[in-house]
């Protein structure tokens, strides 16, 4: 976590999350996540042995749902709130060779 | 098989395994195959903004089963976000356990007694469908897609083994046991047609005992026919690479089965980059002691042990990797086996029958398991030769007969039971009395007269050893 953040890692992190960033918020979101992972970093620097790690914030394990069915929702009031719906499904774009 | 020019095959497989629960594993939709497209949906499944994922008790209590099974440890886990853009997940994440699955570190055993180690058998749900529509009805080439997402969200428990496996055969045997014993646990009902059971293989291929080479993950096996032939496949591309002095590309490859071959699936521009994090909306799984011990201590027993148990009933003649013992824990005939050798049937005997002539579970419930032992009994005695109890056998089957004694009577097939030659005995004595006094003072060249008598009486029937037995008995010798 030595090197600074570049440029070049925000525009490839908003290309995996299918962002399309102006020039002015590459500079902007670079400096930003800069400093988030400066702050990370300090966090990491602590001497955490002996400290159990925490899993999540909520001190709760093992939370469960019986094995019940339970109706959903309905196709047609579903499908109608799809953009693109065909044959009872859900009508997509191609998926390979998508431009990003 | 053997690969050319002494290369070693090393293959690692990644078996999806659907869990038989009632309902998805985050959502109460029911988790039923083969429904009208889109019928199992609800908010959870279908990731809209707001929703929240709760988890199924059964799955959790199905993987431990699993993990149990293979000899994992059942550890505290948590779940993780698996972030990609593809519309088989509406959330544009599959939840799934990245690096503190519930299971790791375990083994599977084989027929052959040789051990596959188990890395890891961790949770997931399933994605749901999507069928390409175009001219080619493929990924490739096609238009647009549909999605059904009755399957997104369905339990699955991935087992991923270590690179142990050496040749295909051995991947066939290890997706052969891994579906029984998944089966047995009740997790599974083990149905590779439906996609309940999927397997990507990863394959690569070194000189022995240098480092391993750059592997390639297969995808779309369906059959165990599939994995062999793709294996095969796929090891002797990279054997002609590698000789050709060219470099293997690790990446994922599309098995097709009418050209026989496999092809890459993705483009390698942008390298899949997943960002696991923990998923926020899921607590973390921490089974106490007590209920991994519970779901150890339930587990049906396993199909090795279940070899185990009919070699042993064979006292050892049959090993418990010999075939008839695997067709009958596959066939699950073993009850009858091991009722007949109870019921005083020989066990080796027993094995062979039922491998042989039984063969099918629905064969096997056709048949009276105390008539069966009988009928081994028989045969052990030479009441019956071989073909004849099979013939015997095959009606008992036919007719759900109880009484082989019966069946070979009527087939005049019977040497003579016991209770027909006492009879029979007790006839010849009273007629012979004097002859009866000789035997009865100690002569017993007279024993040679009844046994004659008693053959001429019976059409050659009577088990001379057993009217001398008898005679014997009579006499008080």
């Amino acid at each position: 976590m030595s090197e600074r953040l570049t440029r070049a890692d925000v525009v490839h992190v908003a290309r995996l999350a299918r962002l399309t960033l102006g020039d002015a918020e590459v500079q902007s979101f670079t400096l930003e996540l800069a400093d988030i992972l400066a702050h990370a970093h300090d966090v990491a620097s602590l001497d955490t042995a002996g400290v159990v790690p925490t899993a999540h914030p909520l001190p709760l394990v093992n939370v469960l749902r019986a094995d019940v069915i339970r109706p959903g929702v309905d196709r047609t009031e579903v499908l109608a709130m799809a953009p693109w719906a065909e044959d009872d499904r859900f009508r997509v774009p191609k998926i390979l060779g998508e431009t990003t | 098989m053997a690969l050319k020019n002494g290369w070693e095959l090393v293959v690692g497989l990644e078996v999806h395994c659907e869990l038989a629960t009632n309902t998805k594993i985050f959502c109460s939709c029911a988790n039923q195959f083969g429904d009208e497209p889109n019928t199992n949906i609800c908010p959870v499944c279908l990731g809209l903004p707001g929703s929240l994922p709760v988890l199924n008790h059964m799955a959790v209590e199905f993987a431990m089963r699993i993990g149990s099974a293979l000899h994992c440890r059942v550890e505290p886990s948590i779940f993780h976000r698996k972030n990609y853009f593809y519309p088989d997940m509406p959330k544009d994440y599959q939840v799934s356990q990245n690096d503190e699955p519930i299971n790791v570190d375990g083994y599977l055993e084989l027929p052959d007694g040789f051990r596959v180690g188990i890395e890891r058998a961790h949770m997931e749900e399933d994605t749901g469908k999507t069928q390409h529509m175009g001219s080619s009805g493929r990924i490739h080439g096609a238009n647009y897609s549909l999605v059904d997402y009755n399957r997104a969200g369905v339990p699955l428990v991935e087992i991923v083994s270590r690179p142990d496996i050496r040749t295909a055969e051995q991947a066939k045997a290890y997706v052969a046991e891994l579906r029984s014993i998944l089966v047995a646990t009740g997790a599974s009902n083990g149905k590779m047609e439906e996609g309940s059971l999927r397997v990507d293989a990863n394959v690569s291929v070194r000189q022995p005992g240098h480092e391993y080479g750059t592997r390639c993950e297969i995808k779309n096996l369906n059959s165990l026919r599939s994995l062999t032939r793709a294996i095969e496949y796929e090891a002797n591309r990279q054997i002609d690479l590698r000789e050709a002095g060219e470099r293997i590309v690790q990446e994922t490859r599309h098995w097709n089965e009418e050209d026989g071959r496999t092809s890459s699936m993705r483009s390698k521009e942008e390298a899949m980059d997943y960002r696991y994090f923990p998923e926020p909306d899921l607590v973390p799984i921490a089974p106490s002691a007590e209920w991994v011990a519970a779901v150890r201590d339930a587990l049906p027993l396993m199909p090795a042990d279940r070899r185990r148990l009919l070699s042993e009933a064979t006292g050892g003649e049959l090993a418990p990797g010999s075939d008839p013992i695997v067709t009958i824990v596959d066939q699950g005939l073993d009850a009858l086996v091991l009722g007949a050798v109870a019921h005083g049937g020989d066990g080796r005997r027993a094995v062979n029958r039922v491998a042989n002539e039984v063969v099918t579970a629905e064969q096997g419930a056709r048949l009276n398991i105390a008539g069966f032992a009988a009928l081994l009994v028989m045969e052990a005695q030479a009441k019956l030769t071989s073909t004849q109890a099979k013939a015997v056998l095959v009606e008992m089957m036919e007719t759900q007969a109880s009484d082989p004694a019966a069946i070979a009577t009527a087939r005049g097939f019977q040497a003579m039971d016991s209770g027909v030659a006492e009879t029979l005995v007790d006839e010849l004595i009273a007629a012979h009395p004097a002859e009866f006094e000789r035997l009865r003072a100690g002569d017993t060249k007279v024993a040679g007269f009844f046994v004659g008598a008693a053959m001429k009486a019976s059409g050659g029937k009577a088990d001379g050893k057993l009217v001398t037995g008898l005679l014997r008995q009579r006499a008080g010798l």
